[in-house]
């Protein structure tokens, strides 16, 4: 059993008065990977959100890696090692995709040493680990849609993350691009960054995880291996109806 | 290095070129547009660095070129201060007043920043207004001391240090944009949760080019009193500068230093041809015909046009 990357003790996040999260928590091995289901409006980019700083939860404790994060800003919390990616694709629209890749390098990995041809370079070899090479110097404009996926996805890993967050980076593809995305982050995963994943198309979920989180109106319903989750009545129920 | 050598010799051209005009040319009044000219490109690249760069409009460029101008008034009043200390009064002040203006606002995203300078505006207004000791509304006085040696006139010696100043201007928003700061900064521009999230301190470097731009705005303003003779708020706090701040580089190009740049001669020198041949009230006008045909019609401005003009004939 290794310990804890991630901890989220009784997170609460409120809207005015729809309550959002209530008192969520989660822990994420080192090394995990988690998968998390839920229908929409279950609070599952609000968690995600919460973890990685762009909202600030009004209750409860985040810790990561043995660190109180809570108040952390968000470029703090991704120095520290957690990466994420955006349900909607948010490319920097103005730069070519190395250049997109090469902004985590500058102000993360690479912070210590600035040098302009390693950043280059490093950018370049990210790329090639997704299937990009070739689209290095093109505008982010030119992409199709699992090319911006794919873009978010090295975009997430110059940062050099720990603790990979994505959400429903599979959403809209075919298929055939569905396996494709998940063959790159299994192949992350097996790199040793621990990943967790909301997803709606369950059978990228089934494959990829080794323990299924379900959320319902802000809490968790149900934690456990994926064969275990969907036997499980409450998510039965969630999903289908009584 | 090898980046900055192009710019360094251009640079230096450029003050050798305005020290060679200063003991040839014998009209007085081409120094007296051109300085008009020169102090457009400190303002337009002053705000590109955050307009431009990071994608926050300020509507208040006036302000600080006058709070730049008054620091001068009030300095020469109280001590006969000598120019460089006025700058450097200048910059320090309205560089503090970007920081502050900034820290208020720049916590929020999208139009509360731009909605305060607009408010900064009429709160130095009214200060000015009411401020006797730099001459309130009936305005004050500057006498330019003598020409110093080398130049025939004070005018003359303002023009070199203008060119002077938006060499250094221009050279600081050059390093701004191509280093590290600057492709934060257009992260920024482009999708600022998504620059976060990539470990960019948004809010520290929206305040690092908010103090920048706030400082360059006020040095452009600082040596106007001395130019001029005499300043008043109706003409210092003039929308003029607020518009041409923000219209010169918008129709030369936002993308990279050069754009205020070409965009200041532009429009600088078409306004002092249009005041001279026409009226002074129709260069407004002008300016404002422009800024609309250039919104609509090439929005990247002339840096733009003539990237995308040189890329389809390039495919050709």
């Amino acid at each position: 059993m290794t310990a804890a990357l991630l901890e989220v003790d009784a997170v609460t996040k409120r809207f005015g008065g729809f309550v959002a999260l209530s008192e969520v928590s989660l822990t994420v091995r080192s090394g995990e990977r988690l998968g998390i289901i839920g229908p929409n409006g279950s609070g599952k980019t609000t968690l995600i959100n919460c973890i990685c700083g762009s909202l600030h939860s009004d209750g409860g404790t985040i810790g990561f890696d043995g660190i109180d994060v809570t108040r952390l800003a968000a470029y703090r919390r991704t120095r520290l090692g957690i990466a994420r990616s955006f349900q909607v694709p948010r490319p920097f629209s103005s730069m070519t995709l190395a250049e997109n890749v090469a902004v985590p390098l500058e102000y993360v990995a690479h912070r210590q040493s600035l040098h302009g041809a390693d950043v280059s370079a490093g950018a370049r070899s990210i790329l090639a680990q997704m299937g990009l090479a070739d689209k290095a110097d093109a505008p982010t404009g030119s992409l199709t849609q699992v090319d911006l996926r794919k873009l978010e996805l090295a975009r997430a890993m110059a940062v050099g993350p720990r603790l990979l967050i994505l959400d429903e980076v599979m959403a809209g593809l075919s298929s055939v691009e569905v396996d494709e995305m998940l063959d790159i982050i299994l192949g992350l995963s097996r790199q040793g960054v621990t990943i967790m994943m909301i997803e709606h198309i369950m059978r990228a979920i089934m494959r990829f995880s080794e323990r299924v989180v379900c959320m319902d109106a802000g809490r968790v319903m149900a934690d456990g291996p994926p064969d275990h989750i969907v036997q499980d009545p409450d998510v039965q129920r969630i999903y289908l109806g009584d | 290095m090898k980046r900055w050598t192009g710019f360094i010799v251009g640079a230096i051209a450029m003050l050798v070129v305005a020290l060679l005009l200063v003991r040839v040319v014998g009209n007085e009044y081409f120094f007296f547009a051109g300085y008009v000219v020169l102090q457009f490109i400190v303002l337009a690249t002053a705000w590109n660095i955050l307009g431009g760069y990071a994608g926050y409009v300020n509507f208040g460029s006036g302000a600080f070129f006058a709070a730049g101008a008054y620091t001068a008034v009030a300095l020469i009043k109280a001590f006969a201060a000598p120019l460089p200390l006025q700058l450097i009064a200048a910059a320090i002040l309205t560089g503090l007043m970007g920081f502050a203006i900034g820290a208020m606002t720049l916590r929020l995203r999208g139009i509360f920043f731009s909605i305060a300078t607009v408010a900064i505006a009429v709160i130095c207004e009214t200060i000015v207004l009411n401020w006797g000791f730099v001459g309130g509304a009936r305005g004050a006085t500057v006498l330019q001391p003598a020409a110093p040696v080398f130049f025939a006139s004070y005018t003359r010696m303002l023009f070199v240090a203008m060119t002077l100043l938006a060499v250094l201007a221009v050279a600081l928003a050059r390093y701004i944009e191509i280093s590290w700061i600057g492709r934060g900064l257009r992260a920024i521009c482009d999708n600022e949760e998504a620059a976060e999230s990539v470990g960019v301190p948004t809010l520290k470097l929206k305040l690092f080019a908010a103090t920048v731009s706030g400082a360059l705005m006020g040095i452009a303003g600082a040596p106007f009193p001395l130019y001029m003779n005499f300043i008043e708020p109706t003409s210092a706090f003039s929308l003029n500068y607020a518009v041409s701040a923000l219209a010169m580089p918008i129709i030369g190009g936002t993308a990279s230093w050069a754009g205020p740049v070409i965009g200041a001669i532009l429009l600088g020198s078409v306004q002092q041809i249009v005041t001279v041949t026409m009226s002074s009230e129709l260069n407004v006008l002008v300016l404002g015909l422009l800024l609309v045909a250039f919104v609509v019609a090439a929005p990247e401005g002339i840096l733009g046009l003539a990237r995308k003009l040189s890329r389809k004939a390039g495919s050709r």
